[in-house]
């Protein structure tokens, strides 16, 4: 294969105004991978999608998409590159499959509108105009105009940004059909399950910078290990079970009768725990063990909520 | 054209992938032939045109509806001779102005505001290509406009003279006019702002240049500015060919070219695509 980096980002700057949006962000995008560019409203997402899209010229660092560079050689990338914008897109008064189908015509060799349009499930809503479609529809459609052209590499914005769970799925199934035929797809989330079930690659990036990047397993294992936590009195003298725990493993009252134990929990482990319960009189309520998420490794890097 | 082939190969792609694909979305990139883009663009942009209600009634209705009131009940002094002949070329003015200037303006204004002109830009079509399709479809909804209208007016006893290829002229340098202007407002105001300015300037110019009231009526200071209008040119210079038989009428198609120039030159420099 010609380029193993399929997107290569360096130090990457974009400012608007006074505001910087993006400040020095690496990013690189295998062949046949599916990357999540994962991270809070405001974090620079689109800018650096849009920047990789060639709408944006970087203020300062490089990008390189297919090896070219994505605003002087945009005539091109163009055909080899499918975009998903965030919203919009669409002529008000265009129909749904007459949008698809014009598409599939800037193209030489689009793939089948019909069976795309069946595939999305599109198709009840075909000779729909586009302002009367649902907000699901609307992704929907977009998404299929992104790939309607056999794209080699295809970046989604937010590409289940306010999908029912059903489409949410279906199109989770179409990202990992074109992983599977070979496309290269970079999409943009602030779902922390859709970057787990769907990425092989996870780059968080919050205020302009990528904090963390790796498989999911990776940064799940990086951050601290899984946790158990439990409820009980307030004030237990926590010095017989430190002592009592392997080495690695830390105990400590979060707030007054919530109790953490965080290193790797397996049965022995558990076993301990519960058995300096017993002895200590301690009814442990609410006991759970947690797998450590992204939600937690993004918590951790930044102190803020993952939230939309 | 220029797309990668690398992974073009049918059947299955399995680069990286660890499950087995269908191939049915197989990477096979490439853009199609440039002539085919912009005809598909051009034949878009023209269904977009026709199917917008609000886009008829200004380049149909009312030019139709002030063609057939204004000829037939005597409302304003056109002067000696037909009204329909004073009319008629002045209300073909008006629907290429309707079309090239206030429906362009608007439709390209909101395609703006919707990303559709963002959208497009990361199609394989080029933009000089879209803008190409931009004005085919102008072009097109003039043909018909002006062969409904001519129609109309030829009902009602418009018996046109002169040198068809001047008036082509005229049509073409006024459609490049008012396809600057459209397109200077479209790429710099807000949509709603260009929505409310475009149908503003259309009602004042259809006023004020000559299009159902003749020149003469306002005050000469007055008349010397209206007539460096590209309205005022443009109908005043069909006037002249299509009544009065004037080979070619320079004046007005100098002041059409100046107004081209400039309004295209200056959509070209300050157009926001997004």
């Amino acid at each position: 294969m010609r380029y193993e980096s399929v997107v290569q980002v360096r130090g990457l700057v974009k400012r608007y105004g006074s505001k910087t949006a993006v400040d020095g962000l690496d990013l690189d995008v295998r062949a046949g991978t599916v990357t999540a560019v994962l991270g809070p409203n405001g974090a620079g997402k689109t800018t650096t999608v849009e920047t990789c899209e060639g709408y944006r010229r970087p203020d300062a660092g490089t990008v390189r998409v297919l090896g070219l560079d994505p605003v002087a050689d945009a005539a091109r990338l163009r055909p080899r590159v499918g975009v998903m914008l965030q919203s919009g897109g669409v002529y008000s008064g265009a129909r749904a499959e007459e949008m698809l189908r014009h598409m599939a015509r800037l193209h030489a060799h689009p793939l089948d509108v019909d069976a795309l349009i069946e595939r999305l499930g599109l198709g009840s809503c075909g000779r729909t105009s586009y302002r009367r479609l649902s907000g699901g529809q609307q992704q929907r459609l977009a998404l299929a105009m992104a790939v309607v052209g056999r794209p080699e590499l295809v970046f989604l914005d937010e590409p289940t940004a306010g999908l029912d769970p059903q489409a949410r799925r279906a199109t989770w199934e179409l990202v990992r059909e074109l992983r599977a035929d070979g496309v290269t797809t970079v999409l943009t989330t602030h779902f922390m399950d859709e970057a787990e079930q769907l990425a092989d690659q996870v780059a968080i990036i919050d205020a302009g910078r990528v904090i963390a990047q790796g498989s999911p397993e990776e940064l799940c294992r990086g951050g601290a290990e899984n946790t158990l936590r439990f409820t009980g009195r307030p004030g237990l003298d926590l010095g017989a079970l430190l002592t009592a725990l392997p080495d690695g493993t830390a105990a400590a009252e979060l707030s007054p009768g919530v109790y953490r134990v965080s290193g790797t929990i397996d049965p022995q482990l558990l076993a301990t725990v519960t058995s300096w319960c017993a002895q200590a009189g301690v009814m442990p309520d609410a006991l759970s063990v947690e797998r450590h998420t992204l939600e937690d490794v993004f918590l951790e890097l930044t102190g803020k909520e993952l939230r939309s | 054209m220029s797309g990668g082939t690398e992974k073009a190969s049918g059947g299955t792609g399995t680069s990286g992938g660890a499950g087995t694909g269908t191939g049915a979305f197989a990477p096979r990139p490439g853009a199609a032939p440039v002539g085919r883009m912009i005809a598909a663009q051009a034949a878009l942009e023209t269904r977009m045109l026709l199917r917008n209600g609000e886009q008829l009634l200004l380049t149909v209705v009312i030019p139709t509806l002030l063609l057939v009131l204004f000829s037939t009940v005597d409302i304003v002094d056109t002067g000696s001779g037909e009204p329909v002949d004073f009319l008629a070329p002045g209300v073909l003015a008006l629907a290429v102005m309707s079309t090239a200037f206030t429906g362009q303006a608007i439709a390209t204004g909101f395609e703006r505001r919707y990303g559709v002109l963002k959208r497009l830009g990361a199609s394989p079509l080029p933009r000089w290509g879209l803008m190409t399709a931009k004005t085919l479809a102008v072009l097109v909804t003039e043909v018909l406009q002006v062969l409904l209208l001519a129609a109309i007016a030829l009902a009602l006893g418009w018996s046109p003279h002169g040198n068809p290829l001047a008036v082509l002229l005229l049509l073409g340098l006024g459609t490049a006019a008012f396809s600057g202007l459209g397109l200077l407002m479209a790429g710099t105001l807000r949509a709603e702002a260009t929505l409310a300015a475009a149908n503003l300037v259309f009602l004042l110019l259809l006023v004020g240049g000559g299009v159902i009231v003749p020149l003469e009526k306002f005050p000469g200071g007055v008349r010397a500015v209206l007539e460096l209008l590209p309205i005022s040119a443009l109908s005043d210079g069909l006037r002249e060919v299509l009544r009065q038989g004037a080979a070619l009428p320079l004046g007005a198609l100098a002041v059409l070219a100046v107004w081209a120039v400039l309004s295209l030159g200056a959509a070209a420099r300050f157009f926001r695509w997004e």
